[in-house]
């Protein structure tokens, strides 16, 4: 058995759920080797390197996988990966978009998501927003994998001594060009990183209001996230839509404020260790996964929390 | 120009789902169904391009179960210019499912194709991309904003971190996320029209396609439940409690 897992970088390190993706790879057993695909990412190839538990790595530094597009990244992860028993993907907007396109071009099903592994061909994965879980098995000869970053713990990133080989292969589909990114400079921790997380839902009225929660936030060291509802109206970007199709998180501490807590919100932070709920209505559906409710007005309970943290 | 788009048939996104006490699945016995929500967001949009002038037809497919007509017409309300039912009885895959699409473009050439990034019941978010892999075409998954300029779709796609704009020639697969726009009701009139509109059938053998699924689903369990917390009656003990009892926060 041998295991191909497909890092996420930022050309210079490794980014958290590629390290939850190679303990998923871990827990399936085998080689590890990690594919660092990009331009210019030979730093994030070293450190790669370093991961515990990896084998080898391979890196693929070519200008045709700038920005991980889906149609070039596919058709080198078809090309290597075919020597693999096992192919893994963090669940990412990165990892869904070329992961499923490697999978057709190999002819194989994608196992996506999974929350946990039963043996080298049976895997756990939440359905309908988590309100049922499926353990299916896989008759292909690859396995290829999307892997829940809450599910797994991370292996540490230093400790190994694989080596980096580079790969020659250059696929150039001249499917698609990238014209820009617009990223919002992160001032607090990233959603799926950070140990605490407030989350805003519609209560919060308008988006002036989520000073409130960011007060707090900065106290508690905290991720920002926000609900559906909050996102549609303009209250908070769309990368910090929290549940069944935004992010999966859990924290340490999850606290959300002003949010009714649909199935669809809860598939996103229920896993959560501790979960915090301020809400008005004491009937709303989210005190029932919270393991402490406030149930108040949250235009006077967050200025009091603020103030009690100090 | 012709649009493609599909129209799932799940259960509505309102309902509480439950586990089969053998644990063989959920319970889908009188439970209401609906278009995939975010297939509706792909109608929408193709909706909208025809009535732009972008485009000129507009063709819905749904691939299941004899029900699966409700959901075409539905689509055809909503303002689809013909449907295309695909019988498929049993677990159909989305490699699968992207094979009877990859006929179906093969048959219908359109210029565009416009899928949901997720149908709400799999949780699965792979039949765009692996559609787009066996079409050989471009892909824009996760699409907030959609322009169609000298043969390309200029897409932004809503990414972790943010947003990235990518620009994809036509023929193209994009799917939808929930910010593309906000779909239409259908009124009473289209209603009745759309009960006059074209609807051809097929079957996966008629378009060449092997659906036998890849894999089996051993079992399907309910998730593990949350111990029941308790209620606090003030911001100050909230926090106490986190501070003493949790030992979550410092
Ligand atoms: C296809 C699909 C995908 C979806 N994906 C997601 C997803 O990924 N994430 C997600 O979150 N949702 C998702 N949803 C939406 C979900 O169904 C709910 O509509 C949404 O989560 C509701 O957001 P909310 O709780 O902020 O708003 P509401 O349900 O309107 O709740 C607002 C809450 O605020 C409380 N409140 C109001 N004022 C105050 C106040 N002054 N003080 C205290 N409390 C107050 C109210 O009591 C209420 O409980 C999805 C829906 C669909 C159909
Ligand atoms: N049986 C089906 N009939 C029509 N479209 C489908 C079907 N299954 C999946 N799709 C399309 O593929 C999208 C993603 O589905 P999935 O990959 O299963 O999450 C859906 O939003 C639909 O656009």
């Amino acid at each position: 058995m041998s295991s191909l897992v497909i890092a996420e970088h930022n050309n210079e390190s490794i980014k958290a759920a590629t390290l939850v993706t190679v303990a998923a790879a871990k827990a399936i057993g085998g080689d590890v080797t990690v594919l660092v695909a990009g331009a210019d990412c030979g730093a994030a190839a070293d450190a790669a390197a370093k991961i515990e538990g990896v084998d080898k790595v391979l890196l693929a530094d070519n200008a045709v996988y700038a920005h991980m597009t889906a149609e070039n990244v596919a058709a080198l992860i078809a090309e290597i990966g075919k020597d693999y028993s096992h192919i893994l993907a963090p669940t990412t907007t990165a990892g869904k978009n070329y992961l499923p396109r490697a999978a057709a071009l190999l002819d194989v099903a994608q196992i996506s998501d999974i929350s946990g592994v039963v043996s080298e061909d049976t895997f756990q994965r939440p359905i309908y927003a988590g309100s049922a879980v499926a353990t299916v098995q896989s008759a292909d000869p690859i396995k290829v994998l999307t892997v829940r970053g809450t599910a797994f713990d991370a292996v540490a990133a230093e400790g190994g001594s694989a080596t980096v080989e580079s790969v020659d292969t250059v696929t150039d589909t001249g499917l698609a060009e990238w014209l820009k990114d617009e990223i919002a400079k992160l001032e607090r921790p990233e959603l799926t990183a950070a140990n605490v997380i407030i989350s805003g839902g519609r209560g919060m009225q308008d988006g002036e209001n989520f000073k409130l929660l960011e007060a707090v936030a900065d106290k508690l060291g905290a991720a920002v996230g926000a609900s559906r509802a909050a996102v549609d109206a303009g209250y908070a970007p769309n990368d910090l839509q929290v549940g069944q199709t935004g992010k999966i998180v859990a924290p340490e501490l999850y606290i959300a404020v002003g949010i009714s807590g649909a199935i669809q919100h809860l598939a996103g932070m229920k896993d959560s260790k501790v979960i915090v709920a301020i809400n008005k209505d004491a009937d709303a559906p989210i005190f029932q996964v919270a393991d402490y409710g406030l149930v108040a007005d949250l235009f006077k309970a967050l200025p009091e929390v603020d103030e009690l943290l100090g | 120009m012709k649009v493609l788009v599909t129209a799932k048939r799940v259960v509505d996104a309102n309902v509480s789902i439950r586990v089969q006490s053998d644990n063989s699945g959920v319970d889908l016995n009188n439970v209401k169904m609906a278009v995939n929500p975010f297939d509706e967001i792909a109608i929408e949009e193709a909706v909208r391009l025809r009535e732009a002038g972008s485009a000129e037809e507009v063709v819905v497919v749904s691939i299941g179960i004899t029900n699966c007509q409700e959901q075409i017409r539905t689509a055809l309300a909503l303002g689809a210019d013909r449907g295309i039912f695909v019988e498929a009885d049993g677990d159909l895959q989305p490699l699968a499912v992207a094979k009877i699409l990859k006929a179906i473009v093969d048959k219908e050439s359109p210029g565009i194709i416009i899928l949901g990034k997720q149908a709400i019941d799999g949780d699965n978010s792979q039949t765009g991309p692996m559609l787009a892999a066996l079409a050989g075409l471009s892909q824009a998954t996760f699409a907030s904003e959609l322009t169609i300029e000298d043969g390309k779709a200029v897409v932004t796609r809503e990414i972790d971190g943010g947003m990235e704009t990518i620009s994809v020639p036509l023929p193209a697969v994009i799917t939808t996320d929930l910010r593309l726009n906000e779909p239409r009701y259908a009124s009473l009139p289209n209603i009745m029209k759309a009960k006059k509109k074209p609807v051809d059938s097929y079957t996966p053998e008629e378009l060449g396609v092997d659906v036998a699924p890849r894999l089996t689903t051993l079992k399907v369990e309910p998730p593990s439940e949350r111990a029941a917390g308790v209620i606090v009656e003030t911001a100050e003990e909230l926090i106490d409690k986190l501070k003493n009892e949790a030992k979550v926060i410092e």
